[in-house]
């Protein structure tokens, strides 16, 4: 964890390039933010981030900030989650969202579309047991829900369960009576959204000139 | 259809013969006011003609005035022969999956065209320039704009009208200019058209048409932005030919150009552009805010959208601004708050009806197409007319590569080799080129040679790229994307993903077209949507797509006669969606009704097993009826069941049925008793039982392993159960008893209807003997109703209690006889082990899913 050191020298930002596969036009412009954020600080805590005005109104707010602080999203086999998180850490979770570019083989397109799909799956497993239980998927659903107003829990409630109910019908067609269907395994995750394309909703474009002069005070 | 279709053949040329001679000299009077378009056809203006003329004598036995009816009669016969044929087309369904339809429709344009050539028979002047731009463009244009689907084309405004503008001068400079230098060479002998009019030519011939093309995408679901770059380039890049077909029909007439003309054009295509845009949302607004209004005059709400989105049209053509601009932009604004203020009804009828109306038009035009190939003059210039295909295409192809180039920087997803090719490949030309190019006015010098170049090319595109596109895109594996199943998980996941990218470009600070959109959204929820929409909740798309699920669902049982609106199940529902979408809706045929009833059966069946599965995780050993009736009651539940807790519902018994039943439970005053026969006799009645107990007391399956497969006749029962699932809703779980006995009140007429039943307490539905469930329902499944007071016993109560429980139970039950009399008893079981670990889950008491269980320990506790 290099984190706090890969600041401004070449090498490391060459190394994170390397391993993010960002420009490293695109780490610098992510970095300045980085210390915008952190408040010029080495790391990011959850109130840096829960700090984000822009943020305020997303009602998955909690758990793309939680994205942020879980291991599991470092890719490096580690599960828990960060009290604090530097710009390695950073610069590693926004590189779930690097669009595709035309190079790609498709070995890489569906290695890449695994990888959003687990980034995905992390956000609704919340307690790192690699299922989905209808508890952490309802939770997700009613956020999902909660800043459109008028819909009661009871219908985030109602949707999550019918959600439910189409996964597993989807992935176990075959289950014997006295089974039980104990939540969404990554693989089951996998089956439900194949048909989703992704390749064109989970990017992000990230800039290779800085826009932080552009968008007049909304980031803060 | 050959035989009918000769048939309208032949009535249309006796029609024509007799107006030939008979209505000399009613002659249709010329101009735009009298000829009849598409949309209404215009009667004559002559006034009515009842009165014989003043100097005949005696009152004739038999008048006939042919003159009087001629052209909208003409009119309908043409537009019936092109139904035929249509019809015809999809009698053998194969053939329009490899032939599109434009070039099987010129190809009986072309049969007619003969035929009418060599009786020497005019073809119908149906097709001049202001019939074509106010009656037959309107309605194809309307329906490109209504079903644009709207979240795609947002996602990718920059690229289509990129495309569409850019692409469309691109094509038309393009292929002017080089025709022009083609022009310069002596031996072709064109040397008189000049640079306005191959500018002229060119802009016709570059408005592409995607209807095959989009037909064919469709088809193999090709990727979301492809579809929608070929879509809505075809419909912004007709904007833009008209716009440059007026500006050039205007520059061809002058003598000389000069570039201050040029400045102003430029200008001008701005204006038209912008104009449009104007006008479009002027009246989508106008034409949204009506529709607030109308929830009492249901029968004329269509009308509005056609209405306003013509009067959009019109007001455009007034001022000679883009029309199609106008009337797209309308149609897309109005859209979306229109439909939900209209009721269902009117939304399907204003889908039917710009649906129909654009595909007679478009019908129309081809067919036309057809009979003017064969029946006008041409004038045929080899050089010209190759160079012609040959430029169009090589223009096309550069064009595509060029701006792609440019454009893809732009993209977040940029387009590969492959979208290219599809998009260079997929400009077919069609029914607008062949229009613009039938209504150039007069004074074109070489009008005729530019008729025969359209249709040269017309033909050409339509039918080798039309013919070929579908096997070539397949071949070379264009990236697909499958957005026709949209189940809710990926409803869920498609906003999941969406939120989350808007929140990371927040936290990394970037901000793209998630940032407007999410501008534009607050600003739709905050002003637009409530001055716009009647009934104003605002509504998140997953709400909105499940909602639709449910009465989809409800409105297919209703189709298939299995069931009443009211019995729909409501989860159940949701994984039928995806195969019903693919299911043909029009006709129900045998088959189909059995394979969808196997469909929905298998689906329950899939359903329930997970429901229960997670009530109790040790696996109660249910049968599966018992399992279904849970699945299918336990949204009811929270709706009946739940309206205050239980300790409110003495005090509430007799008021208190939730306002939500429509779908679960018996109208209000109603009771059971009269409810039941009712049901009964919406199937077959005779054969099936009912059999109610409460419903909490899932009868222990002591042979799981037994079960039988569902087959066909599951299908039935299931729907039956699911009726019988609603009657449950309204029934109380009986365990707290104090609870069921409020129930039991409220219900009023429960306890009369108790002839006790032969073998009480079945909780399965028995088909008939005859079918293959039979055996089943009288085997070892229907486990008796004593093994439930062993389970309460079991669990916490006592001999009394069961005593007590017991009476309770008569009370509830309701028996219709049917063959419910031979159903034999089956032994007592053990309590089963899940009962006790059920009961420990009562934290959850708010879960729908669980409520069954919780409810039961909470009811028994109190004893």
């Amino acid at each position: 964890m290099g984190a706090s050191r890969s600041r401004t020298e070449n090498p490391e930002i060459q190394d994170l390039s390397d391993q993010t596969g960002f420009s490293s036009e695109q780490i610098r412009i992510l970095h300045r933010r980085f210390r915008q954020l952190s408040g010029d600080e080495e790391t990011i805590s959850k109130e840096n981030l829960e700090k984000i005005q822009a943020l305020d109104k997303n009602p998955i707010r909690n758990q793309i900030i939680e994205a942020f602080f879980d291991k599991r999203n470092q890719k490096d086999g580690k599960v828990g989650s960060f009290e604090e998180i530097g710009f390695e850490q950073f610069v590693k979770v926004m590189s779930h969202f690097r669009p595709p570019n035309l190079k790609m083989t498709d070995e890489d397109k569906e290695a890449m579309r695994r990888e959003k799909l687990r980034f995905l799956f992390n956000m609704h497993d919340t307690d790192n047991d690699g299922t989905i239980t209808l508890d952490e998927y309802r939770k997700v659903v009613e956020e999902l829900l909660s800043k459109s107003g008028a819909i009661g829990p009871d219908v985030a409630k109602a949707i999550s369960d019918a959600a439910m109910l189409e996964v597993a019908s989807i992935n176990m067609p075959h289950m014997e009576p006295d089974d039980f269907y104990e939540g969404i395994t990554f693989e089951h995750f996998e089956q439900i959204l194949k048909g989703l394309e992704m390749e064109s909703r989970m990017n992000i474009r990230f800039l290779d000139v800085d826009t932080s002069t552009m968008h007049c005070g909304k980031s803060q | 259809m050959w035989r009918r279709w000769e048939l309208v053949f032949g009535a249309l040329l006796l029609a024509s013969y007799w107006g030939g001679t008979r209505g000399q000299d009613a002659d249709p009077s010329p101009g735009t006011a009298a000829t009849p378009g598409p949309p209404v056809p215009v009667p004559q203006p002559d006034g009515p003609q009842a009165f014989p003329e003043p100097e005949k004598a005696n009152l004739p036995m038999f008048t006939m005035d042919y003159g009087r009816i001629q052209i909208p009669f003409e009119f309908t016969l043409w537009v019936l022969l092109a139904s035929f044929a249509k019809i015809g087309f999809h009698v053998y369904h194969k053939i329009t999956i490899w032939i599109p339809e434009s070039c099987l429709l010129i190809v009986i344009g072309l049969v007619v065209g003969g035929i009418m050539h060599a009786v020497k028979e005019e073809p119908p002047a149906v097709l001049d320039s202001n019939v074509f731009f106010l009656y037959m463009l309107p309605p194809i244009v309307l329906e490109n704009g209504y079903f644009m689907p709207a979240r795609p084309f947002f996602e990718n405004t920059g690229t289509v009208l990129w495309y569409a503008v850019v692409g469309t001068l691109w094509n038309s400079v393009g292929i002017g200019l080089s025709l022009y230098a083609v022009c310069q060479i002596e031996v072709f002998g064109v040397q008189d058209i000049n640079l306005q009019e191959n500018l002229l030519f060119a802009s016709i011939i570059s408005a592409v048409d995607p209807v095959a093309v989009i037909s064919v995408f469709e088809d193999i679901s090709v990727n979301e932005q492809l579809f929608i770059v070929v879509f809505g380039e075809g419909l912004f890049n007709d904007a833009v030919t008209v716009v440059l077909y007026n500006m050039f029909t205007f520059v061809a007439d002058m003598p000389v150009v000069e570039s201050s003309d040029v400045f102003l054009a430029m200008a001008r295509f701005f204006v038209v552009g912008l104009g449009g845009l104007l006008f479009g949302l002027l009246f989508g607004v106008a034409g949204a805010f009506t529709s607030r209004f109308t929830n009492n005059v249901r029968s004329i709400e269509p009308l509005f959208v056609f209405m306003y989105t013509y009067l959009a049209y019109l007001v455009a053509e007034l001022f000679a601004i883009s029309s199609i601009m106008a009337i797209v932009v309308c149609a897309i604004t109005m859209k979306s708050y229109l439909e939900e203020n209209v009721s269902q009804g009117s939304c399907t009828t204003i889908r039917h009806v710009v649906k129909m109306l654009a595909c007679i038009s478009e019908t129309l035009i081809f067919f036309f197409l057809g009979v003017v190939t064969v029946t006008t003059d041409h004038e045929w210039n080899w050089a010209y007319v190759l160079f012609t295909l040959l430029f169009a295409f090589v223009w096309r192809g550069l064009g595509v590569l060029v701006l792609t180039q440019i454009i893809n920087p732009f993209r977040t997803i940029p387009f590969n080799f492959k979208d290219q090719f599809g998009l260079a490949y997929g400009g077919l030309r069609g029914a607008i080129c062949f229009a613009l190019v039938f209504t150039l006015p007069d004074n074109i010098n070489r009008r005729s040679l530019f008729v025969t170049a359209s249709i040269a090319i017309i033909i050409f595109t339509v039918f080798i790229q039309g013919i070929s596109i579908r096997p070539l895109v397949e071949y070379i594996n264009i990236r697909r994307t499958n957005n026709k199943h949209q189940t809710i998980n990926e409803e869920i996941h498609t906003r999941l993903m969406e939120h989350t990218i808007s929140g990371l470009q927040d936290l990394c600070g970037q901000w793209s077209h998630y940032y407007w959109k999410d501008k534009f959204m607050k600003f739709n929820e905050h002003v637009l949507r409530r001055i716009l929409i009647r009934d104003n909740r605002a509504e998140s798309s997953i709400v909105a797509l499940y909602k639709k699920l449910e009465l989809q669902n409800a409105i297919e049982l209703l189709d298939t006669s299995l069931g009443d609106l009211s019995a729909a199940p409501s989860l159940v529902s949701l994984t039928d969606e995806k195969k019903a979408s693919s299911r043909p809706k029009k006709t129900f045929l045998m088959g189909d009704v059995r394979k969808m009833r196997d469909n929905l059966s298998k689906n329950l069946y899939k359903i329930n097993q997970r429901t229960t599965a997670w009530t109790n995780k040790d696996g109660l050993h249910e049968n599966r009826q018992a399992r279904e009736i849970l699945i299918r009651r336990h949204h009811t539940i929270r709706r009946s069941v739940r309206m205050g807790s239980f300790r409110d519902q003495v005090r509430h018994r007799f008021n208190s049925i939730p306002k939500s039943q429509r779908y679960y439970s018996l109208q209000p005053g109603m009771n059971l008793e009269s409810a039941l026969p009712l049901r009964r006799t919406s199937h077959d009645s005779s054969r099936i039982a009912f059999l109610i107990i409460p419903s909490f007391f899932y009868v222990p399956n002591p042979n799981p392993r037994q079960t039988p497969k569902p087959s066909d006749e599951k299908a039935r029962s299931d729907i039956v159960e699911m009726k019988e699932g609603r009657l449950r809703a309204v029934q109380p779980p009986p365990s707290p008893r104090s609870s069921s006995r409020s129930f039991t009140g409220r219900l009023g007429t429960v306890k009369e209807a108790t002839p006790r039943p032969p073998s009480p307490g079945l909780d399965v539905i028995h088909e008939s003997p005859v079918s293959s469930r039979g055996p089943r329902a009288k085997g070892p499944l229907p486990t008796p109703r004593r093994s439930l007071f062993h389970r309460v016993q079991g669990g916490e109560e006592g001999d009394k209690q069961q005593q007590e429980e017991k009476e309770e139970e008569e009370e509830l039950s309701v028996e219709l006889q049917g063959e419910a009399g031979d159903v034999p008893q089956p032994p007592p079981l053990p309590p089963p082990p899940g009962w006790v670990p059920e009961n420990q889950q009562s934290h959850r008491a708010g879960d729908p899913l669980l409520r069954h269980s919780s409810q039961g320990s909470r009811g028994s506790s109190r004893f």
